[in-house]
């Protein structure tokens, strides 16, 4: 071999080693998994393309940000949900909203994601460009960037299609003290929304039942409304006043009021009559025997505040798009501690307690 | 929403609660014999707006309640066949055996599935002709004409992959042995609601004529029990002892005719069925027929079917029968919760201790402080 034409070869390898990846393929195999090339196509190729931004570009292991803050909020949540597309979302909408709302719940202006992905062998990378590309959508809406990630494949069967895990960081910027624990005897209860959307359009999309309905997911970024809380708060230097949020995701409303009640040692009296919920989301939590304070929701918040600052507070969140239809369900008493009890719509009073299990629907 | 809210009227409901407490003051007990019923007094807390004479005893008509726990062992023991789906209604997955649960045997492995009607089981079988699909059949005449027409859409069609495993119970046998035990003291029934679209309301007519205490057939609906309560406290008041049809929207004297064809088609009554608390009762259960016995799960697989006692610290069979109340038992909310029930009461939100736990301790939680203070 002359050297001309050996150094002619390693010239064009070489171009070729070092040009931009495209991807082209159309299912997830395990070699996208290895670490080796079709790994770093799938990164580069598309995690990449989705999720562009200066601090992920430099792919290294971590990324390196500064914060100007002197409190930090951080917190991770995987999501397996099943189907992972759904009327008003997927799976990847959910994995973006669900850590910003974790995030803004301590009031923390949500900054930077990480995203974790889990794939099973044969998945399809049409479903994949659809999940990435409202992630990226949902990040973009909540100003959030995904700075870091991580892929790993798993033989057929090993996963279910796809699993995403995301971490977040957020910074909190006003002197907030929000806890469960800070719930006291004379608070107000603030619902931002109607309840059970989101779990309802999912059990309807498993497609067990054969019902059909317009119901849609609530999965909504909530750090906005969030902040639009506390400056409300703010202008009426009552930031005080603010003791808790919470988004009541799994479980629902009743497991979160229950966590709160038994946080603050306080009872929690909520009024049927005042709960919004759907009537869509009525009739098929009636036929299929779930109680809609137990389902989950995914762009909901509950504020537990001080009297004198619930109606303003209600008021500013009824101009939000994601808090339209705020309301007051509640009161926080003294006695009995640890209890949730709601006055019923037919006027009887009875307890609710945490969410035992799966809800399980009735026979008869 | 419509045809819903109209019968949850709280005007309505008040309007009634006075009537029945200017009706007597004299001292009443009264059982909601179907779970169904339990379920809305508590959901609604109808027993808030009863005057205090009268007081509610809830009664055996929880399917799932009353399911002893070795026909719930024998049912694992089918799951745990090789090649089997075994499907069944939601709340008898936590049902608790003698040593596990359904719940249990799908954690280690068992295939065992949620199902909504026996007719998405046969669809189960007919989607995997390799696998054997048993569905537990569980419920009064309520689910038993479903369990029936599935069963004879299977013969029609020839599907060799699926059975039942039947745990189908009659109303009336139960009522009758309540009715004799000696420690009940009733003044009268809120009857079933659904039991009664298919088995009609003439049926019940022994009950005042043997027993001299009126029933009532009632409507699942807060303001329905309490129209009941009204129509059965007025026939106390005026001495008279009848069937009276609340129900009437839904429910006819003769019942479902072409229901109960279906059923007598395919089942016929056992000699015995064991009720959990409630012991051996004749003729109360439901058995497949010979001509169907291909589709008969206990024909199909050796089951163990032993005679399990009830746990002894477990009270479920006083509380069935209205003589203990719920937290009168002495491991109810402590050693028996729903997350970790003992009897089968505290399964199922029909169930009395289960909808006690759930929705109903706040007055006895009021009390208690009270008492404290």
């Amino acid at each position: 071999m002359s050297t001309a034409f050996s150094s002619t070869l390693f010239q064009r390898v070489e171009r070729a080693r070092r040009r931009k990846h495209k991807f082209t393929d159309t299912h997830i195999t395990l070699a996208h998994g290895s670490g080796g090339r079709a790994m770093h196509e799938l990164i580069e190729g598309l995690f990449l393309e989705y999720f562009r931004n200066p601090l992920l570009e430099r792919l290294e292991d971590q990324a390196v940000f500064g914060v100007a803050a002197s409190q930090l909020a951080y917190t991770t949540d995987s999501y397996v949900v099943s189907p992972i597309f759904f009327p008003g979302g997927d799976i990847g909408k959910l994995a973006i909203n669900g850590t910003v709302n974790d995030l803004a719940m301590s009031g923390a202006r949500p900054l930077y994601l990480s995203s974790g992905f889990i794939l099973e062998e044969g998945f399809a990378i049409d479903d994949l460009k659809k999940i990435l590309s409202s992630m990226r959508d949902a990040a973009a809406e909540a100003g959030v960037i995904v700075v870091t990630g991580d892929t790993k494949v798993v033989q057929k069967g090993g996963a279910d299609k796809i699993f995403i895990n995301t971490s977040g960081i957020g910074v909190i910027e006003s002197p907030l003290n929000l806890s469960s624990s800070r719930a006291q005897d004379g608070d107000k209860v603030v619902l931002s929304g109607t309840l059970g959307d989101h779990g309802t359009t999912i059990m309807i999309a498993r497609g067990e039942l054969e019902l059909e309905t317009d119901i849609e997911s609530d999965c909504a970024p909530l750090q906005s409304l969030v902040a639009d809380i506390i400056d409300e708060a703010e202008r009426r230097d009552a930031v005080d006043g603010l003791h808790c949020l919470r988004d009541p995701t799994r479980g629902g409303l009743a497991t979160t009021l229950n966590e709160i009640a038994l946080g603050a040692e306080v009872c929690i009296e909520i009024y049927e009559e005042r709960i919004p919920v759907r009537e869509e989301v009525k009739g098929a939590c009636e036929i299929l025997g779930l109680d809609p304070l137990y389902v989950a929701n995914e762009g909901k918040l509950v504020a537990i505040v001080s009297a004198d600052l619930a109606e303003p507070l209600v008021a500013r969140m009824r101009q939000h798009r994601y808090g339209a239809d705020a309301c007051i369900i509640g009161d926080v008493k003294s006695e009995p501690g640890g209890i949730v009890s709601m006055r019923t719509g037919f006027g009887g009073t009875r307890i609710v307690d945490m969410l035992v299990g799966e809800q399980l629907p009735r026979i008869c | 929403m419509k045809f819903i809210d109209e019968y949850r009227q709280s005007d309505l409901a008040i309007t009634l609660a006075k009537k029945i407490a200017a009706l007597t003051s004299q001292p009443l007990k009264l059982m909601e014999v179907c779970g169904g019923h339990t379920h809305t007094i508590f959901k609604y807390g109808i027993e808030d707006l009863l005057p205090e004479n009268i007081e509610m005893i809830h009664g055996p008509g929880c399917p799932v309640c009353v399911i002893p726990l070795g026909r719930v062992d024998d049912a694992i023991s089918i799951a745990q066949q090789p090649g089997v789906i075994f499907t069944t209604f939601g709340d008898a997955i936590r049902v608790p055996g003698s040593k596990t649960s359904l719940l249990d045997a799908k954690a280690d492995g068992a295939d065992v599935r949620m199902v909504y009607s026996p007719l998405d089981a046969l669809k189960l079988a007919r989607k995997n002709p390799e696998k054997h699909v048993v569905f537990l059949g569980l419920g009064f005449e309520t689910t038993a004409p479903s369990t029936a027409m599935t069963i004879l859409q299977a013969a029609k069609d020839n599907v060799e992959n699926f059975s039942v495993f039947c745990n189908h119970i009659t109303i009336i046998p139960a009522l009758k042995a309540m009715l004799d035990s000696p420690d009940l003291k009733l003044d009268g029934f809120v009857g079933p609601g659904h039991v009664s679209t298919v088995i009609g309301t003439r049926c019940y007519e022994f009950v005042p004529r043997v027993y001299g205490k009126p029933l009532v057939v009632t409507g699942f609906e807060p303001l329905d029990v309490l129209q009941s309560v009204y129509m059965i406290v007025k026939q106390i008041v005026e001495g008279r002892a009848e069937v009276e049809n609340q129900y009437a929207r839904v429910v006819h004297r003769e019942g479902n005719r072409k229901a109960l064809e279906v059923l007598s088609e395919v089942f016929e009554p056992r000699e015995y069925f064991e009720w959990r608390g409630l012991g051996s009762i004749a003729h109360s259960g439901m058995k497949l027929k010979s001509e169907y016995a291909r589709f008969d799960a206990e024909l199909k697989y050796s089951v163990p079917g032993l005679r399990v006692a009830d746990p002894k610290a477990c009270q479920c069979g006083e509380i069935l029968k209205g003589v203990k109340k719920p937290w009168e038992c002495k491991v109810f909310g402590t050693a028996c919760t729903p997350e970790t029930p003992i009897g089968s009461c505290m399964v199922s939100s029909e169930g009395a201790c289960a909808a006690y736990y759930n929705f109903g301790r706040l007055s006895k939680i009021a009390e208690r402080s009270v008492a404290r203070a």
